[in-house]
């Protein structure tokens, strides 16, 4: 039986839902919005009421950082639920403006920035960094991928050339795919656009396929978790770039000579630590670098604190007026004296950036990604 | 018996059973014709008095020396029939069934094709009497003694039952002293009996009993042999302590230089012992034990000038030159009570066991309740892994006693994130134990469970649950997700699920309610004994019904957690369970072989040994024997253990290797009549 043939209540195995309430206990969101993902476990299984449910707004609350799958005794994703239900307002064109601009985006112009497919490229100005020809016969080490938010958002853009940085200063054997390169669809997926994503699968598939190439790095985690578990068919190993950098700094290819006097946090992104269980190479980039005192959150790895930038909350805007969770954040690491939060992610970047202001704590931490860290000790 | 074959064959109408859809006259008159039947017959009930009465009087009357009984499935009437035989005096073997019920009338309609099946079946039966040859049964001695592994409470009852019942019972235990987990609770659920004054007497009963040789600090490392007659070889680990002179006054342990250094394993590494010890005050043996990891004179060869230990040892018991003894015997039966693991929490990061002191795993809040625990069943804060290196740490900051205690139930249970899908039993009610303990020695502390569900099952179980919640205790429905640290409090990440409230529980201190787990080393027992698994990793019952203390192993039996999670009321009963299965081998003093083994042909055997390696009884070994003046191997089974499975005769490459009543001239004619050729 295909996916398609399921009802509702058989392809998200409601019925073997206990209501331990594991999952909305730890949901990170109920702290400021009224989700309450376990109702929506039990709710839906009255399907009946399907289109009612879904019409609740707080569905669009979710940000999709797995909390809730990871800590279900039963093995099931309630957060798919969600989606299941934002597919159905999807399907009825029911949905925010910025959501569907987005989303028309992305089919356009393979972006959901709403920015020119042309202009993709447009960061690597005046860098060395070479485009790499699909069906080559020379073999490439590292296929580079850069997200949408890598290339066109002028902020993270800044991470993306430390990393050219980092990847030239290792003599590191890599390309890039250039204007070709498309959204990898994560975002689409988990605002419900399931057909979208479908494409985004085929297409990506067939175009990463065809470069020669031993391995795909990633510099979002977004990318990487829908590389890894989501694509049908991908024939290429995929990496995190803290995957290959911990590597490099470990084989002494990459000597970090600078120094970083600094009290440094970090924030695990969802999409790497609790879905992916990448804790410890970040952590391992960090402790290397000369002179940084390394602080772990208390809320770190397995109990990390989303930073509410999944799930398509870059175009949707919650209802709560309560405080943030990635001002929380920022509160807790003043807390802990850190004068700078690494992360390893672009979402995590722009919204720990935004509460910093929101705090007025901009003056005094500074949040970076940990190749922006790097390329300041190489 | 090599005369003509004179077969008799008798058709079961099974009430309407069969002849619902088998036309049992059909199938009579068939029979008759078939070569070498003298006589065939229906009955109602075949399996009744009057029916077996038939069959001995044709027997005697007609001197029939073959049987066939079309009816059931073996499995339900063949010894029955067997009997009938031995009643006339013939031998049992001489019979076949033809199943004409389950693989015939109670799986087909069609009365005209049914029929036709029958008669098939009854023909290939006739087909296969006719060659079958008369078997033995042969007994075998049972050595009138057991061995139980394990001395728990469940290993304790079975080794106590048996010795009193008159045998000679070898009890095997790993660790230093007998008692197992049960030493290590304060009190009981639900009558709040203290665990050491009911299981203390036991201990030391095992240790007087005249009939039970108490093995401690030892391991089974060796069992070959069959039921009746198993022989053990067993690994007395070296204490570097004569026990027959150690009088266990402890002298040794105050002037260790590693006393109050290493974390004690039976107070779950909240206290401290040395490098010779004695696990705890109400030990048995009550004999001290060096523990060679970490005793300087052994791991390092210097301890200050010379060991303070054997200075202070007046008795001369300490010497570092006792060695690991090798003891062998023989028993008749092995009852395995290896108990369990918990579950340890560190395998469910969200609740931060092992990151803050304050969050504590059952056992070890067990041993701090405990008044012979190490803080005098003082409930505090444990500092754990700190040692205690400066007076002044001590002063500044005493014990800490916690006002708000929050629980939280089934971690490592009913989990399939972490492999463990069963329920376990007994954390529901030691939970409400607890914390009914602690209001009682801490009546203003709010004490909170979190709970998915409570199962209160046994005896007094929901009475004692009705008693805890009218104490006090808070009883909030949720399976916490997380556990982080808000200024000195720990925040217990939650839903109340019967209100659809997520809360943030701010608490002083967190029990996990963890599970009970599979041993980690059970596997060292299954290469040992070949025990099978359950799905859940427990060793696997005979059947979950009808045999639970048994294994597939004739001869084996279970008794406690080892095959699954039990509170102390039912490893008691399963323990006195497996106790009486053992007697009942024990006292008959016989016991019966398998007498449809397999038998190999040693002039054709290649010695590949394939057969050894399919066997799942380990009944099969490579011999060398002498061919025509060469040296061969051969396979060779050992009757005793063989069940007749079949599994050798159907994997032998060259048919060398044949089962009795099974063999390949009696079987293929019978599968030719069936229609394969």
């Amino acid at each position: 039986m295909s996916a398609e043939e399921l009802t509702f209540v058989e392809k998200y195995d409601l019925l073997g839902c206990i209501q331990c309430g594991r999952c909305t206990g730890g949901c990170p969101v109920t702290v400021r919005t009224p989700l309450n993902v376990r109702r929506f476990m039990y709710d839906t299984l009255n399907e009946d009421l399907l289109e009612e449910i879904s019409a609740k707004t707080e569905i669009w609350d979710c940000t999709t950082c797995y909390t809730c799958a990871s800590r279900c005794p039963k093995g099931l994703e309630p957060m798919e639920v969600l989606i299941g239900l934002r597919s159905l307002q999807i399907e009825e064109g029911r949905v925010q403006p910025t959501v569907r601009d987005a989303l028309e985006s992305i089919f356009k112009d393979g972006n959901p920035w709403g920015m020119p497919r042309a202009k993709r490229y447009d960061w690597m100005e005046g860098l060395e960094v070479r485009v790499l020809e699909p069906e080559s016969e020379e073999k490439t080490d590292v296929l580079l991928f850069l997200c949408c938010t890598d290339t066109y958002d002028p902020r993270v853009i800044k991470v993306t050339q430390s990393l050219v940085k980092v990847l030239n200063k290792a003599g590191v054997d890599y390309g890039v795919i250039g204007e070709d390169e498309s959204c990898c669809g994560s975002e689409v997926r988990r605002l419900g656009e399931e057909g979208l994503f479908e494409m985004c699968d085929e297409e990506n598939v067939e175009l990463l396929n065809s470069y020669n190439v031993d391995r795909i790095v990633t510099v979002s985690p977004h990318c990487y978790n829908t590389f890894k578990k989501e694509y049908h068919g991908l024939k290429t190993p995929v990496l995190h770039y803290t995957e290959l950098v911990a590597q490099l700094i470990e084989d002494g290819k990459l000597e970090l000579t600078g120094q970083l006097d600094k009290v440094v946090t970090y924030h695990d992104p969802c999409f790497l630590g609790k879905q992916n269980q990448i804790y410890d190479e970040p952590r391992n980039i960090l402790t290397r670098i000369p002179g940084i005192d390394f602080r772990d959150f208390d809320r770190c790895r397995e109990r990390s604190l989303c930073c509410e930038g999944g799930g398509g909350k870059m175009w949707v805007e919650s209802e709560s007026t309560k405080e943030r969770l990635a001002e929380i954040r920022v509160m807790d690491a003043k807390e802990l004296g850190a004068e700078i939060i690494a992360v390893a992610c672009p979402f995590c970047l722009l919204t720990l950036e935004d509460a910093s202001k929101v705090k007025g704590l901009e003056e005094e931490m500074r949040v970076a990604d940990i190749l922006e860290l790097l390329a300041e000790v190489i | 018996m090599n005369g003509r074959p004179k077969i008799g064959v008798y058709i079961c109408h099974c009430g309407i059973n069969i002849a619902h859809t088998v036309d049992v006259d059909e199938v009579v008159k068939f029979a008759s014709t078939l070569p070498d039947v003298i006589v065939a017959r229906d009955y109602r009930y075949m399996c009744s008095d009057p029916g077996q009465a038939l069959i001995v009087e044709d027997i005697n009357n007609m001197g029939l020396n073959r049987v066939v009984v079309a009816s059931c499935s073996p499995r339900m009437h063949e010894p029955t029939f067997r009997k009938t035989l031995i009643t006339a005096g013939l031998n049992p073997y001489f019979l076949e069934m033809a199943n004409i019920r389950e693989q015939c009338s109670w799986v087909h309609e069609d009365k005209i094709a049914g029929t036709e099946k029958a008669k098939r079946l009854v023909e290939s039966a006739v087909v296969k009497v006719r060659r079958l040859e008369p078997l033995e049964v042969k007994e075998v001695d049972v050595e009138p003694s057991a061995l139980i592994i394990g001395a728990g409470i469940a290993g304790i009852q079975a080794a106590l039952d048996i010795a009193d019942a008159g045998f000679k019972v070898y009890l095997v235990e790993k660790t230093p002293s007998v008692g197992g987990h049960m030493a290590q609770l304060d009190k009981t659920f639900p009558t709040l009996d203290c665990s050491a004054c009911i299981l203390t007497p036991k201990m030391v009963d095992v240790a007087n009993h005249p009939n039970i040789e108490l093995l401690t600090y030892s391991q089974v490392e060796d069992i070959s042999g069959y039921v009746g007659n198993f022989e053990v070889k067993v690994r007395k680990k070296s204490r570097f302590v004569d026990v027959d002179k150690c009088t266990g006054c402890g002298a040794c342990a105050e002037v260790c230089r590693q006393a109050g250094r290493i974390p004690n394993e039976f107070d779950e590494g909240l206290g401290m012992r040395g490098a010779i010890y004695i696990p705890f005050p109400q030990a048995v043996p009550a004999k001290y034990t060096i523990d060679k990891e970490n005793c300087l004179f052994l791991s390092r060869g210097k301890c200050g000038e010379s060991p303070k230990c054997q200075e202070a040892c007046e008795a001369g018991a300490i010497n570092f030159e006792l060695q690991d003894e090798i003891v062998e015997f023989k028993v008749g039966t092995i009852i395995v009570a290896t108990g369990f693991d918990i579950f340890d929490a560190r395998k469910k990061p969200e609740y931060a066991y092992g990151v803050y002191d304050n969050v504590v795993n059952a056992l070890e809040f067990e041993r701090l309740v405990s008044a012979s625990g190490p803080t005098g069943g003082n409930v505090v804060i444990p500092q754990r892994g700190k040692k205690k290196k400066k007076k002044e740490d001590e002063e500044e900051l005493g014990p800490v006693i916690p006002k708000n205690i929050t629980f939280i139930q089934c971690v490592g249970s009913r989990d399939k994130s972490v492999g463990n899908e069963y329920c376990s039993r007994v954390c529901c009610m030691y939970t409400a134990k607890q914390a009914h303990l602690v209001k009682d020695k801490i009546p203003d502390a709010e004490i909170t469970i979190f709970y998915m569900d409570v199962r209160a099952f046994g005896k007094g179980y929901e009475e004692f649950y009705d008693r805890v919640r009218r104490e006090g205790i808070r009883y909030i429905r949720g399976n916490p997700s997380e556990i982080f640290k808000r200024g000195d409090k720990l925040v217990v990440k939650a839903e109340d699920t019967l209100t659809a409230t997520p809360l943030e529980h701010e608490t002083d201190m967190v029990v996990l309610s963890v599970g009970l787990e599979p041993r980690s080393d059970r596997r060292e027992i299954i290469d040992i004994l070949k025990l099978s698994s359950s799905p859940d990793l427990f060793y696997l019952e005979a059947h979950p019904k009808l045999r639970p203390v048994d294994t597939a192993t004739d001869g084996i039996f279970l008794a406690g957690c080892c095959q699954g999670p039990k509170d102390i009321p039912d490893a008691v009963g399963q323990a006195k369970g497996a106790a009486s299965a053992a007697m009942i081998l024990l006292a008959s003093g016989k016991v019966k072989v398998e007498a449809q083994t397999s038998v190999v042909d040693e002039a054709t055997c290649r010695g590949c040994g394939f057969c050894v390696e399919v066997c799942p009884y380990s009944a099969i070994e490579l011999v060398e024997i002498n061919r025509a003046g060469w040296p061969v191997m051969v396979a060779r089974v050992n009757e005793a253990l063989c069940k007749g499975c079949g599994a050798c005769s159907a994997a032998c490459l060259s048919g060398s290797i044949q089962q009795r009543s099974f063999r390949d001239t009696q079987i293929l004619p019978q599968i030719e009549v069936l229609g394969v050729k």
